[in-house]
């Protein structure tokens, strides 16, 4: 604990991410921070994978078939919840910054949540029974 | 009061200068509807005179005593000791985060008034240099000058600052009572407080956690303030955008909620 503003940008950064005595809303601000992070991540990764299709059609489909396991299922399904969870609640701050709702930003959170549990839990069965 | 004892462990945090921080703790004997505040107090009066912290009122006006107990923001004078422990249970008291730390739990919150004052929220009437006086407050929230709002609601204590997740990371971040403040006291009217607010560290940099108006004890509700700002700010834009005057230069108003 001292001045803030002396502090390593690294150590003030890692701030945010601390839930303890905190509302829902804080971890809402969390889940879309890490959903970003983590989509920003895929989209890297997405694009090295896209990468293999310069080896021609043979190495493509050995590595889609070499990674075609429940780990990379899993993987696949994080994507998916990171994808509405983050889709949904920008929607829901674009409201309420525009004055929207603002009254039930908290109701609008937990419908968030809840359709992405939801929605992931059908991509799952789906994802998984392919 | 009740007749009830309860034996409480006040742990509470301590740093003086450059020494290294940590806990002291305080076996207490109280009343569980006594406040935070009165063990604080005690432990100062019979314990540890050297113990540092701020308080005034003890009636949630002065917005001097707030600080962290069991790790959430509370003002200590109107928070009984029931609500945050039991009988042989612990009571953790730090200072408020994302201020200097001036002593054990006292902290300077000069960058919070200083920046009160760029909003318009002056703690004087900067015609005269004289204290506003309470009677010469106007009572409905629509009034022509923001300086006389200021203290009308929000008591600056300071919790809504140490929630912020935000301010946590960005220091430079003007903060929920700033532009709570900003927003009781209109921004059209002020090309210099407009362009403040609609800034990277004005009401662009909030993330919409909320955590302002989870602990806030005056009810000013600053994340909600904070959207109405971005409303504002967004619809004065498209006015601009469309060819509309600017009221920003010409002075005019919209009236704050």
């Amino acid at each position: 604990m001292s001045d803030i503003t002396r502090e390593a940008p690294i150590t003030r950064a890692a701030k945010w991410f601390d839930p303890r005595s905190r509302t829902i809303n804080m971890v809402g601000f969390i889940l879309n921070r890490i959903t970003a992070l983590g989509l920003t991540l895929y989209l890297c990764m997405h694009l090295i994978v896209l990468s293999q299709l310069a080896q021609g059609p043979g190495a493509f489909d050995t590595f889609l078939a070499n990674i075609h396991n429940p780990i990379f299922t899993f993987l696949e399904v994080l994507v998916v919840t990171a994808g509405f969870y983050h889709g949904l609640n920008g929607i829901r701050i674009v409201l309420i910054s525009f004055g929207v709702g603002v009254r039930y930003q908290q109701a609008l959170l937990i419908s968030v949540l809840v359709i992405t549990v939801v929605v992931s839990a059908v991509f799952a069965v789906h994802m998984f029974s392919f | 009061m009740s007749a009830i004892r309860w034996t409480v462990t006040f742990q509470v945090f301590r740093k003086k200068g450059e020494q290294a921080s940590h806990f002291d703790e305080f076996k207490l004997e109280v009343d569980p509807d006594e406040y935070v505040l009165d063990g604080v107090e005690r432990i100062w009066a019979f314990h540890d005179h050297s113990l540092v912290y701020r308080h005034a009122c003890h009636h949630s006006t002065c917005g001097a005593c707030g600080m962290r107990v069991n790790g959430a923001e509370k003002l200590t004078c109107i928070t009984p000791i029931r609500d945050v422990t039991q009988d042989g249970g612990v009571v953790r008291v730090e200072p408020l985060r994302n201020f200097t730390l001036v002593s054990d739990l006292a902290v300077d919150m000069g960058v919070m008034y200083k920046h009160m004052d760029l909003v318009g929220q002056h703690p004087v009437n900067l015609d005269t240099n004289e204290a506003i006086q309470p009677e010469a407050r106007p009572a409905g929230p629509t009034v022509d000058r923001p300086d006389y709002l200021r203290l009308s609601d929000c008591i600056e204590c300071g919790l809504c600052v140490s929630a912020c997740p935000i301010t946590a990371s960005s220091p430079d971040y003007l903060g929920p009572a700033v532009l709570a403040g900003a927003q009781q006291g209109g921004i059209l009217g002020d090309a210099q407080v407009f362009h403040l607010v609609d800034s990277e560290d004005g009401v662009w940099r909030c993330h919409s956690a909320f955590e302002c108006t989870a602990v806030c004890p005056s009810f000013v509700d600053p994340g909600w303030r904070i959207m109405d700002l971005r409303r504002q700010v967004i619809a004065e834009s498209f006015r601009q955008l469309f060819g509309g005057s600017n009221p920003k230069e010409t002075g005019s108003k919209e009236a704050s909620k």
